[in-house]
């Protein structure tokens, strides 16, 4: 690995060295860059067409080796030994078991110690690591960059050239240097720093960029906050955000089973080492703020942009000037039947579901354990506790995780991505409303009709417990 | 491999909502299929049907002078969130060959190029303008020319917008991506040989 460029007295960002690494072909005459793919991820979803395009045109995969497949998002995530239920859907999941035999692709399939969110086990196995390119048809694959790698979603037809080719046709985007420091209080976490991120900028205001998360607040999160933050830049439209790696990274890679071995291991840090930007880089837009204003944050909208402090109020839409803007606001609360000027601190809730790529690991459970351990779940209100993978399913429950959550009255599930797309039955009635620790707050998303407040795992379990829209920081 | 496309003339659909997201074009428990069959009817299916399955009279595009048309006309930041091709493929499955509005999220702008989807991107006063326009007069008719890539409104006047231009070739002669990439085979050698694999799944 040679990621640093003596020679270039340009400085540069992680982005520019990490792409200049990946450079097979540089465009000619307008043609994007050629730029090689370390590590392909596959799922149930957006997979099934792109092979059915390599069979047309007689191709191959070329690097199985660099792809791997696993079930996530249309998987039951109730008993495992129990045929999948919705034909559509088992259909789906034996396409691609057929195809990872037909194309020869190593697959974590129901019943893999291994299986789990795409972009839970990527990071789990150590096969996510820094200075890497990493795509997924999912556009959270922006999660891996909490290592320092450029992880972005891709849609079907670049799946299909990923598989054939191993590489893909891609512009250089713009950096976006996104910077908090200072300490956050007890009871504020990495999802708030991002939902926070979101609604200064909204929901389009990382387009064509990518953001490089820095400041001390970063540095002192581990790697599944940033994961979390890291995940949802593509909700600030970015299609990927990174963290330049350093030791706290090291350490979480060191000893997975995909990792560097002893070996080779020293090499592989040294060059790591090389990834964080160059002093006097210039990013295309910066944003900085400070951890230690913020306060623990919920969305109140439609989409992942409209969130604001949970001790704030509704926002009228008659004070907006422009009319498409207050059109959809207006749209936005008439969905989630809130009024102008109404606090959201309070409100009754239906479910609440911790989990998704978001919020699933090991180190959220831990989390919501802690303060869910020796309180019970209000009478009327369902919570659903989704693992993101089997291997964090497993950790979580011989830590005694599971049956803090199991007591409280939970519901201690299997790993997938569930209520968070709600393609596999786990779904919000119409009407209902939730607190979940995912990433999306489209209509429909958690089913349709289905209101959902997004927030972080505190958030989740203080309104767990009191049945309404809670500040954690009461229960701390 | 998508159609090829050099300008479509079409009354517009009208929908001025900002960050129309992927889920609204097509719901996630659609996305269950393993083929690209019946995706017309899904689009924008949460929006089109009502809770007992009747169309929803109040919904752009129940109304029946909308059959047909190729243009729609969205509000800022359209196709945000979700990677889904799906959304494409129900756009262009329902007859919809060019989106305008004031920006794009990026995976759709990709996806949507990918299958002879175009994104036609202008500013915000000129969307504006775009709306008043359709708002006087509903069924005005309007151009995409890819090939001049520009935008032709009714009362004769042009707006030109961008188009990423290796996708504009690949759109106006109806080819793909896949072609070029894999006639890159020797650079990609080149490259395999000198950068052996970080990791191996296989291993």
């Amino acid at each position: 690995m040679n990621d640093m460029n003596p020679d270039s007295a340009r400085p540069r960002t992680t982005v520019d060295k990490i792409w200049d690494e990946h450079l097979v072909a540089p465009g000619t005459d307008g043609a994007p860059d050629v730029l090689a793919i370390d590590l392909h991820l596959v799922h149930e979803v957006t997979s099934p067409q792109a092979f059915d395009g390599l069979r047309a045109r007689g191709l191959k995969v070329r690097n199985p080796g660099q792809t791997l497949a696993t079930v996530d998002h249309s998987i039951p995530t109730t008993d495992r030994s129990l045929p999948i239920a919705d034909e559509i859907a088992a259909t789906q999941v034996s396409r691609l078991e057929q195809n990872c035999e037909e194309f020869g692709i190593p697959l974590h399939g129901i019943g893999s110690p291994h299986q789990g969110i795409v972009h839970v086990i990527g990071p789990e196995l150590g096969l996510t690591q820094p200075g890497m390119t990493i795509v997924c048809g999912d556009s959270h694959t922006a999660t891996h960059g909490a290592f320092g790698a450029l992880a972005f979603g891709i849609g079907t037809t670049e799946v299909e050239h990923v598989l054939a080719t191993q590489t893909l046709l891609q512009r250089r985007p713009k950096t976006f240097e996104v910077r908090v420091d200072g300490q956050l209080h007890p009871g504020v976490t990495a999802k708030d720093v991002i939902l926070s991120l979101l609604s200064r900028i909204g929901v389009g205001g990382g387009t064509g960029h990518v953001f490089e998360y820095g400041g001390s607040a970063i540095r002192a999160l581990g790697m599944e906050g940033r994961m979390t933050i890291c995940n949802m830049s593509i909700e600030g439209g970015a299609r990927a955000g990174l963290v330049a790696p350093d030791d706290t990274t090291f350490e979480y890679v060191h000893g997975r089973l995909h990792a560097p071995n002893s070996t080779n291991w020293d090499v592989a840090v040294d060059g790591w080492r090389n990834l964080r930007t160059d002093e006097g880089a210039e990013h295309d837009r910066s944003i900085s703020f400070d951890a230690g204003e913020l306060t623990p944050m919920v969305t109140y909208g439609t989409n992942p942009g409209m969130g604001f402090p949970i001790t704030a109020r509704i926002p009228d839409p008659d004070a907006l000037t422009d009319a498409t803007q207050r059109d959809s606001l207006r749209a936005a609360l008439a969905y989630m039947a809130l009024n102008p000027g109404e606090p959201v601190l309070g409100k009754p809730i239906d479910v609440v579901f911790i989990g998704s790529c978001t919020n699933s690991r090991i180190s959220d459970l831990r989390e919501a354990a802690r303060l869910l351990r020796g309180r019970h779940v209000a009478d009327g209100v369902r919570v659903m506790v989704v693992p993101g993978s089997t291997e964090v399913k497993r950790q979580a429950e011989e830590e005694g995780l599971a049956s803090v959550f199991r007591e409280a009255g939970a519901e201690w599930r299997e790993a997938g991505c569930s209520m968070c797309i709600a393609m596999n039955g786990d779904q919000l009635s119409p009407g209902q409303y939730s607190v979940s620790t995912s990433n999306r707050n489209f209509e429909g998303r958690q089913g349709k009709g289905g209101r959902t407040f997004l927030a972080s795992p505190l958030t989740a379990v203080a309104s767990a417990v009191t049945g309404r829209l809670s500040d954690p920081r009461a229960l701390l | 491999m998508s159609e090829s496309f050099s300008s479509v003339t079409s009354a517009a659909v009208p929908m001025p909502r900002n960050d129309i997201d992927t889920d609204q074009v097509i719901p996630a428990r659609f996305l269950k299929t393993v083929n690209r069959e019946g995706l017309a009817d899904q689009l924008f299916f949460d929006w089109r049907y009502l809770p007992d399955g009747s169309p929803n009279p109040a919904f752009v595009l129940n109304r029946p002078e909308m059959a047909g048309r190729q243009i729609l006309v969205a509000g800022d930041n359209f196709g945000c969130g979700s990677s889904r091709e799906h959304a494409p493929w129900a756009l262009t499955a329902w007859g919809i060959r060019a989106v305008i509005s004031s920006s794009f999220a990026d995976i759709f702008t990709s996806n949507a190029l990918k299958n002879g989807l175009l994104p036609v991107a202008v500013r915000p006063e000129q969307l504006g303008r775009i709306g008043s326009i359709l708002e006087s007069d509903p069924d005005a008719e309007l151009t995409v020319d890819l090939e001049a890539s520009e935008l032709r409104l009714p009362d004769g006047s042009a707006i030109a917008f961008k188009v990423d231009s290796f996708a504009r070739r690949m759109i106006l002669d109806g080819t793909d991506e896949l072609g070029y990439l894999l006639a890159h085979e020797p650079q990609l050698e080149a490259y395999e040989a000198s950068h052996p694999p970080r990791v191996s799944t296989l291993a």
